[in-house]
């Protein structure tokens, strides 16, 4: 099941390699349909996923490379479940978004798109370390090609930054892994990448800090976490709307799970620790970034700080330790991957009518396209985190979880809501309301019925989250919990590890 | 009256076969009219596959009164030594014909190197290493000066020749000063030897002339500065071959001699290789960074390997054993792949030697430019390729036996593996973002299509099903315990 969910849109990329590359038609909609069959694959997941266990599911091992213990596992539990739930949902849409837009090189376009759904969804679902360890870097691949090959005038500079950004991090994960892989052959007498045997593992606190550190800076410069944040603007920036869209509502999201699958799991004593420095970095994140965003006079740019501000809250959540917290980063996460992506979409959709991202080049919009104003309303209402809106679920969520483990936190905090508000509505205000500005008027068309039908599924998700986001946080809470349980173990038997 | 020391012809059968079929291409190709010299190429593929297919097969064993040994590690460099052979035959044809160089003794040096490497691999004892090295280098001399109205082959022939003689007697100089403080020249003997002698200055001295030696065919960073101007001149096909047989009869012979033979005698040695193996990785990366050429890229590139490698020598733990092995594999299908592709391509009635004369491939060969976009990620060692399990297995063996040096290694190898990716990167991106290069025009021959095809599937089949490649590898390793 799992397999199939993984290799999925990496066949459809296959079979697309079949096609000619003149037949553009064609190529769109067999990317589209693949995309949605793992959509379909990811809804049934979601059914018969039974939410009362905190335990994995679906659970599938195979041997891979038995000389060095490395295994194929593969394994669903609620905090991945949603997050693949996201990812299938929001693959067909970032292709739909830009079904216009790239005309240059679609089938390698489209290739790269459903490679990278293969990839993303491979690290959501791995537990092999290693496994996990070549889909996350196979992720770059694709992706350093969406920024590099189909992104605006700096192209290759930001994708190089990205790659080398995020590549030199993860390497040193890397080391991580070969050595809590070398300490599991003393501790558990065997050659094991195993997540869950290696979590069996107790390591004295200074190893887990190291080991820990290791893997928070790879996960840190994914988020990102400030001050590690300088490759983001680049490369949203210069990306493809699409390789925004994915880029934000999915990529970064693979440096928080990097946090709560790996930081409770195999370093709780070391988590515990770093808990108010990872606290204190996320409270600047969320007010350095909705403040850098205000200052902004590029409308991608904006959104991209925006990012920096929101996935600050996400690991504001993580590192409050509680079921709050968590969830709230949890439905923060998922909130943040519809409301910025249908951003990165809004701005597409401007972009592909003017040619231009610069705030100053617009005014009055809302006039010529009345639809659109209502639907940027809605998606800037729930980014600035609205009650009724997904926002507000997350956001509150994440400031209850921080508040209970402390008020400063919280109070920090909610400080970053004020100001997403005044960035959103200032951007929102220069480009839809007072007199009209735009330097071809004509090209300003309202939406077409295929970007309608897109953004009308993002506004379906926006309420559903937040009307009704028991869908979610109660196929999470199990899992949640189980997480949690691990950071209150007594510490067991204490593995000696002597420098070998 | 001397008696001859018993010897066994059936165990030494695969080098035979090969320096036979050296030998029938070089009577044949009198006979043969310039239109048929494709007789050459099958008659040297027929020989390898009958070799390997007897170095598969053929029982392990030690002849020559202790000279020559088959065991897992031999028939592993002789497999390797045979795999590149054939593809170092099957790579040139199309090139010799359109640069006018078409002469058949090329194959029979191709040949007669690759039966070097095949002979360093089995070789049990210093003088036999030393004949060996040898017979796969100076076909290599030659091989790179066979552009002869070239004067940058010329060059390049000359150097490496000049540079190769020295580093020679570098390597004779320390048999001679091993053989003079412990009376003999035969590995297992010469373990007890030195092990006897305890610290003793003639032997370390003799050890490391041998590192030296050694060094310079492994294009060992400080002995490198031959790599990229031989690289540059030799005609693309020679460069291709050089590249890989050089490093696998280099690379097998270090194992033989430090893990394998001297392993017991490891505090001496791995010090020395660690920080050699650090210092290669680091200069051959950074110099790398700025290279324009393609060959000289490839060559930074082929040192920066020799690094990676080294750190599985210097460990020395039947895991990196087995690491080195498996990364020899990778590196000699993924280098050939990488040079092939060059082979295809003619700028201007010339080599296509400029990596701008990659740019645009993408829209004009897409086979061809996918399968060099795979050849440069498993370079940059990045999964899912053989690059990326082939420093795993180093980097893992590093962080496993080799205590807190061993993690530097580790730590020092991945760092540099990033600052790889950049270089080899912008050939991939080049390739796919680029105008179509003016004067670039691409030559399908058949017989290079095939090594590109099949060096990538053997890059590809590596990083995503090891299982067999690495417990191949294990077997050598297992000669340790």
């Amino acid at each position: 099941m799992l397999s199939l969910l993984i290799f999925l849109p990496l066949a459809g990329a296959v079979l697309l390699a079949l096609l000619p590359r003149e037949r553009q038609a064609a190529i769109r909609w067999a990317g589209l349909a693949a995309s949605l069959a793992t959509l379909l694959v990811a809804a049934r997941l979601f059914q018969i996923f039974n939410p009362a266990s905190g335990d994995m599911q679906f659970v599938a091992h195979a041997t891979w490379v038995p000389t060095l213990g490395i295994g194929y596992a593969v394994g669903v539990d609620g905090i991945s479940l949603v997050l693949v739930g996201l990812t299938a949902v929001i693959f067909p849409l970032a292709l739909l978004g830009s079904w216009g837009s790239i005309t240059e090189r679609l089938k390698a376009f489209t290739m790269s798109m459903l490679g990278l759904e293969t990839a993303i969804l491979g690290t959501f679902l791995s537990l092999d370390l290693i496994l996990f360890y070549v889909f996350w870097e196979a992720v770059l691949i694709p992706m350093a090609f969406l920024i590099g090959l189909w992104g605006s005038e700096n192209r290759r500079y930001a994708a190089l930054k990205f790659f080398l950004y995020t590549m030199a991090a993860s390497v040193l994960m890397l080391v991580a892994i070969i050595a809590l892989h070398v300490i599991a052959i003393d501790g558990l007498g065997e050659r094991t990448f195993d997540l869950a045997r290696l979590a069996t593992l107790s390591l004295p606190p200074e190893v887990q800090g190291w080991l820990f550190a290791a893997f928070a800076l790879a996960f840190a410069v994914k988020v990102p976490i400030w001050p590690l944040h300088t490759w983001l603007p680049d490369a949203h920036t210069e990306a493809p709307t699409a390789g925004s869209v994915i880029l934000a509502a999915i990529l970064l999201k693979l440096g928080t799970y990097g946090f709560i699958r790996f930081g409770p799991t195999l370093f709780p004593d070391a988590l515990l620790a770093a808990a108010p420095l990872l606290a204190a970095l996320a409270i600047i994140g969320i007010l350095y970034g909705a403040l850098v965003s205000w200052a902004q006079t590029d409308l991608k740019r904006l959104v991209a700080f925006s990012s920096v501000s929101h996935l600050g809250f996400v690991m504001l959540g993580l590192a409050a330790l509680n079921v709050q917290g968590f969830q709230g980063g949890l439905i923060q996460m998922i909130n943040h991957g519809i409301s910025t992506g249908a951003l990165f979409l809004i701005v597409g959709v401007l972009y592909e009518r003017t040619h231009s991202r610069l705030i100053a080049d617009y005014g009055g919009v809302a006039a010529r396209m009345p639809r659109f104003a209502a639907v940027f309303t809605v998606v800037m209402l729930s980014s600035a985190a609205l009650p009724g809106t997904n926002g507000f679920v997350g956001e509150f969520l994440i400031l209850l979880g921080a508040f209970r483990t402390s008020a400063w936190w919280a109070a920090l905090g909610a400080g970053g809501v004020i100001l997403s508000v005044v960035y959103l509505l200032w951007a929102y205000q220069q480009v839809m309301h007072g007199p009209l500005v735009a330097k071809h008027p004509d090209r300003l068309v309202d939406l077409t019925r295929r970007e309608l039908a897109v953004f009308a599924a993002i506004i379906v998700m926006i309420f559903a989250v937040g009307l009704y986001p028991r869908v979610l946080l109660d196929r999470s809470e199990a899992t949640v919990n189980a997480v949690l349980a691990r950071l209150q173990r007594p510490a067991a038997t204490a593995v000696t590890v002597s420098p070998r | 009256m001397i008696t001859p020391p018993a010897f066994d012809l059936t165990l030494v059968a695969p080098e035979l076969i090969v320096f036979g079929t050296a030998l029938v291409v070089l009577m044949v190709d009198l006979w043969l009219a310039a239109e048929r010299r494709g007789v050459l190429i099958a008659v040297s593929l027929l020989g390898l596959a009958w070799a390997a297919w007897m170095a598969a097969v053929a029982p392990d064993g030690v002849s020559f009164a202790g000279m020559y040994v088959r065991d897992a590690l031999a028939r592993a460099g002789q497999l390797l030594a045979l795999g590149v052979t054939a593809a170092g035959v099957l790579v040139a044809p199309e090139y010799l014909r359109r640069g006018g160089l078409d002469r058949g003794e090329y194959y029979v040096l191709v040949l007669v190197a690759g039966a070097g490497a095949m002979l360093m691999a089995a070789s049990r004892d210093l003088l036999m290493l030393f004949l060996s090295l040898e017979v796969l280098s100076i076909p290599l001399y030659i091989l790179a000066a066979t552009a002869r109205g070239n004067p940058r082959s010329q060059e390049a022939g000359m150097k490496y020749f000049l540079l190769g003689a020295f580093a020679s007697a570098f390597f004779l100089y320390g048999v001679a000063l091993l053989y003079g403080v412990t009376g003999t020249t035969r590995l297992p003997d010469l373990a007890t030897a030195v092990a006897r002698l305890g610290s003793s200055a003639p032997a370390a001295a003799g050890l490391g002339l041998l590192v030296i030696g050694l060094g310079f065919k492994a294009a060992m960073v400080p002995f490198h500065t031959w790599a990229p101007d031989v690289y540059e001149g030799a005609p693309f096909p020679a460069a291709a071959f050089m590249s890989v047989v050089a490093k696998v009869g280099a690379f097998v012979a270090l194992l033989r001699l430090f893990p394998l033979t001297l392993g017991a005698l490891a505090d001496q040695w791995r010090l020395l290789l660690g920080v050699l193996s650090a210092v290669t990785m680091i200069v051959g990366n950074l110099a790398a960074l700025t290279q324009t050429g393609y060959k000289r890229l490839l060559a930074y590139s082929s040192i920066a390997h020799t690094g990676y490698m080294m750190v599985g020598i210097a460990i020395g733990t039947p895991a990196a054993v087995a690491a080195v092995i498996t990364y020899l594999a990778v590196y000699a299908a993924m280098t050939t792949g990488a040079f092939a592709v060059a082979i295809a391509l003619e700028r201007g009635g010339g080599e296509a030697d400029r990596i701008e004369d990659y740019s645009g491939l993408a829209g004009r060969a897409p086979l061809l430019a996918l399968a060099t976009a795979v050849f440069m990620v498993s370079l940059a060692g990045l999964p899912p390729t053989g690059g990326f399990v082939a420093k795993l297995g180093v980097f893992a063996a590093a962080v496993e036996g080799g205590g807190p040096g061993g993690l530097a290694l580790a730590l020092i190898g991945v760092l540099t593996s990033v600052i790889s990716v950049y270089y080899y990167l912008r050939v991939a991106y080049v390739m796919y973002a680029g105008e179509a290069a003016g004067m670039v025009r691409i030559h399908a021959s058949p017989l290079v299509n095939a090594v590109v095809l099949l060096t990538a599937l053997v890059v590809v089949q590596i990083g995503i099903l090891p299982a067999a490649v690495t417990a191949f590898a294990q077997q050598v390793g297992g000669l340790l315990r």
